[in-house]
């Protein structure tokens, strides 16, 4: 059956059974990196993906609930060339240590800054409290995130 | 007065090949003596570093990248010596086709062996080619400098670099040791804060990762099993009907050995589970499953008794009174967060495995015990998975697709465990008790120190021959390994002893460890390995007299301490405390203090944790550490920083989380539900800093704060509550109940 949807800007065609898991679509179908099986059971938030600008657990939502809607990974968040904030402040930042969760971690920053471009600490913690890091980078993932958002801030008002 | 280039002159030319691939021709030739550990062993300059004509340095370590970073710190030391820019070093993965062999990237000894090996290498390879730019300038060698691979003659650039003098032949020489590595001194790049050569990649979802490889026809396979390698599988009756699942091309079995192998990713996982239910598994019952009962659970299984340290001369003089207390940790996973993985795939009499494993050397020698396959037709690639934290499943899962892949020759094999295969399986950090009595004197310095360790195995990792028995895969085939016989690594790096020996000067001591013989799971190496639980024991302990006899507790230290770098630690930490307004913590909230150099060789750190816990409920938070560490001469001190950042947070979400639950069955805990950790509205803040000791050799920085961590809480705890808790986890319901 062919599902169709949007990954990153751009409209395909997958061709596997509805309710296959989005993640092995994106993954295998698509072969993106982003997303990252991590317990298959929407517990760890490596899989993260935003659909429609809102967090989800790419592991456990079948690929049919994303027809016709628009699925972002962290290839579309931004390149080398055009990276995107969060992009930019994890590097300058070095928050990772083995950088597997970072993917998951990072969508779900994303979609929080979209809501709110000013979150304290606390609000960042709170928004990634479904993303597990085995490292223990925490605390530099937060102020990673902070920086994005003021990044983010000093776009807005040049 | 004998320049270089005399030297070289006077010895002959030096042989310079053509050579795409590192010679191993010369590695027979005996090694020239005072070499670097891992230089010795493997003595080829070219096996490490191979410079093309356009200038590119490839850097070939034998340690892999495991999240921790050590590509970039051996990149800026070899950058150092060879005087180029660090993003001209381009770091290579370890394969067995290529790399030296530096057996296991673990203990933390990455910086110590791989890097001065390659410091050693890159400083002779240097020599070599600024003699040869002498030789074509007609210069002086000593005239020469290298800026960033271009030659520099009385300061003024020539018009000669690396890439020119190397044009494309490769360096087939043997390290003889006879350059002199920079003085540190004169360092530009080593010790200085350089960005992860391997973050931006993971930040733009580029090809990082063993689970981003994607092979033509690739296959996809999953095992079925339970967690005791020794279960004996029966399959009922029409699992045969199994194969006919969408996608499904093979049910791989092999004694106990199961797995099934599908077109797609998720038909592999769906057939898996319908496989699951054709099972019956003859397995033994867990003889411990109650939590409260593992300590005398662990004194009382069978051991191997033996001493294994004793110090001091003469008697034991001038106690006045004698404390013991009992201390224990409960099994733990190293639940990395992505389940094991591995690719294989056989091919024309050649097996090739891509592994996130910490040894491929030993692993391909396990894997060729196990398929039978010469070693020469197993190639392990080694490649990046979530952080591991010491042996995992890695090898296991390496294994299991190696076993797939010989039934299916020409398809790529990519063979994923669950997250529930990965809790059920992984082999664990094994649960221990540690048993501590002194003797004190008239002035409470303690004079006599005796400590009993009762623990499983620290060190199960696979290699070739009886120890591939440590696997899964051998243990299950139709013609199975037996479990190897249980061992432990001796003192001084040690295993369940790690750290054991207190870095204390007390008189006497004796240390006797119990090396349990009839382990219901299997354990290994995890982090630290007995470190955390021998350094939560003696840094409670001594914080318990401290705190008994109302003694600042790092005064208590101090005052019984001889090394100067561990006092070092303690001080800095003192100040750090001071600015950070940590002294006036009064109940509910309270601070703690520990002390540890990892292996008694490795890194010194000092912590000091605060904590505050809710009288009614138990429940703790951690507020905020506050961290010394000497690791000598820092490569890169961001990551160093960051290590051990990420070591303080780990060992709090032990410390205040994690036990394996089990059951009669095995082990109960199969998710992140079952195994919770710490959680980003959990950490602590965190303050790390680095003691200046650049002169001292650098030191890796990876399991130096586990062990302080834990005991740093602990001790906190009972300043904020009068509770002394001394069984791991240090839990609410521990903190209600005592």
């Amino acid at each position: 059956m062919t599902i169709n949807t949007n990954v990153n800007g751009t409209d395909v065609e997958l061709d596997v059974e509805p309710k296959t898991p989005l993640l092995y679509a994106l993954r295998n179908d698509l072969q993106l990196n982003g997303p990252k099986f991590g317990c298959g059971v929407a517990q760890c938030g490596a899989c993260t993906v935003l659909v429609d600008g809102n967090p989800v657990r790419s592991c456990v939502v079948p690929v049919a609930s994303v027809v016709g809607r628009k699925v972002l990974t962290i290839e579309g968040l931004g390149n080398r060339e055009s990276p995107h904030p969060l992009q930019a402040a994890f590097v300058q930042e070095q928050a990772m240590q083995c950088g597997y969760c970072s993917s998951g971690i990072m969508m779900s920053a994303a979609a929080l800054l979209e809501k709110n471009s000013q979150p304290t600490d606390e609000q960042i913690r709170s928004a990634l409290r479904g993303n597990l890091c085995r490292c223990g980078t925490h605390n530099r993932i937060v102020r990673a995130v902070s920086a994005a958002a003021q990044s983010y801030q000093e776009k807005k008002t040049p | 007065m004998t320049t270089r280039r005399n030297f070289l002159k006077g010895t002959g030319s030096i042989v310079l090949y053509f050579n795409l691939m590192p010679t191993a021709a010369l590695a027979q030739q005996s090694a020239a003596k005072d070499l670097p550990t891992s230089l010795a062993a493997n003595p080829a300059l070219d096996a490490w570093l191979r410079i093309a004509a356009d200038g590119t340095v490839t850097l070939s370590p034998g340690k892999c990248e495991i999240g921790q970073g050590i590509q970039t710190a051996l990149a800026q030391i070899a950058a150092e010596e060879l005087d180029v820019a660090l993003e001209r070093v381009h770091v290579v993965t370890v394969d067995t086709s290529y790399s030296p062999d530096e057996a296991y990237t673990t203990g933390s000894r990455s910086v110590e062996h791989s890097g001065a090996a390659i410091r050693m290498a890159a400083a002779e390879i240097r020599s070599i080619l600024v003699d040869l730019a002498a030789d074509e300038l007609d210069v002086d060698s000593d005239r020469i400098d290298v800026l960033d691979g271009t030659f520099m003659v009385d300061g003024r650039a020539s018009r000669l670099g690396y890439g020119d003098v190397v044009k494309d032949r490769t360096l087939a020489r043997n390290a003889s040791g006879t350059a002199a590595p920079k003085s540190i001194d004169d360092y530009r790049v080593v010790e200085k804060s350089a960005q992860r050569i391997d973050i931006p990649g993971k930040a733009f979802g580029e090809t990082s990762f063993l689970q981003d490889l994607r092979f033509d026809g690739m296959l996809h396979a999953r095992v079925v099993r339970t967690g005791q390698a020794d279960a004996k599988l029966t399959l009922k009756s029409g699992f045969e009907s199994v194969a006919k699942m969408a996608g499904v091309v093979k049910i791989v079995r092999d004694g106990s050995f199961l797995a099934v192998v599908a077109e797609r990713e998720e038909q592999s996982i769906a057939a898996a589970a319908r496989l699951a239910d054709f099972c019956e598994w003859d397995q033994i019952d867990l003889p411990i499953t109650d939590q409260s009962a593992l300590p005398d659970w662990l004194s009382e299984a069978r051991a191997d008794v033996r001493v294994v340290a004793e110090g001091g001369a003469g008697d034991v003089k001038g106690v006045v009174r004698t404390i013991s207390n009992s201390y224990s940790r409960p099994f733990l996973a190293h639940a990395s967060l992505s389940p094991s993985i591995a690719i294989a795939k056989s091919e024309a009499d050649l097996l090739t495995v891509w592994s996130h494993s910490q040894g491929v050397y030993p692993l391909r020698r396990a894997i060729s015990t196990i398929v039978g396959l010469a070693e020469d037709r197993i190639r392990l690639i080694h490649a990046q998975a979530a952080g591991c934290y010491g042996h995992n499943g890695a090898d296991d899962a390496a294994a299991d697709a190696a076993v797939v892949a010989m039934q299916i020759p020409g398809r790529p094999i990519r063979l994923q465990w669950s997250r529930a295969d990965e809790f059920s399986g992984e082999p664990y950090g094994s649960a221990m008790r540690v048993e501590i009595s002194a003797g004190l004197n008239a002035s409470n310095a303690i004079v006599d120190w005796n400590c009993d360790i009762w623990s499983g195995s620290h060190t199960t990792r696979p290699d070739g021959g009886l120890k591939a028995g440590n696997l899964f895969a051998a243990r299950q085939k139709a013609n199975p390994l037996p479990m190897p016989p249980v061992g432990d690594i001796p003192l001084p790096r040690g295993g369940a002893d790690r750290n054991s020996i207190p870095l204390y000067t007390f008189a006497h001591h004796r240390v006797t460890k119990h090396l349990l013989q009839d382990m219901p799971l299997r354990t290994t190496a995890l982090r630290g390995l007995g470190a955390y639980a021998n350094v939560f024991a003696i840094e409670s302990f001594m914080d318990e007299i401290a705190q008994a006899q109302g003694e600042d507790p790092i005064d208590f230290r101090i005052r019984q301490l001889d090394d100067h770098r561990a006092i070092g630690v303690l001080e800095g930490l003192r100040e750090k405390m001071a600015v950070a307004g940590m002294h006036s913590a009064a109940p509910p909230a309270g601070v703690g203090v520990a002390m540890a150099r990892y292996k008694n060789t490795g890194a010194y750190c000092a912590i000091a944790m605060g904590v505050t816990v809710e009288e009614k409920t138990g429940n703790l938070r951690l507020d905020r550490a506050v961290c010394v560490v000497d690791v000598g001469l820092a490569i890169n001190p961001d990551g160093v920083i960051n290590q051990i950042e990420g070591g303080i947070i780990q060992a709090s979400s032990w410390t205040v989380k994690e036990q394996l639950s089990l059951s009669r069955e095995g082990v109960k805990s199969n998710d992140w539900a079952s195994y919770p950790i710490l959680t980003f509205s959990e950490v602590p803040a965190i303050e790390v800093t680095l003691v200046d000791q650049r002169r001292e050799p650098a030191l890796g920085a990876g399991e130096a704060s586990q062990g302080p961590t834990s005991a740093a809480i602990g001790n906190a705890v009972s300043r904020a509550t009068g509770k002394r808790i001394r069984d791991l986890p240090i839990s609410p319901q521990r903190l209600r109940q005592t």
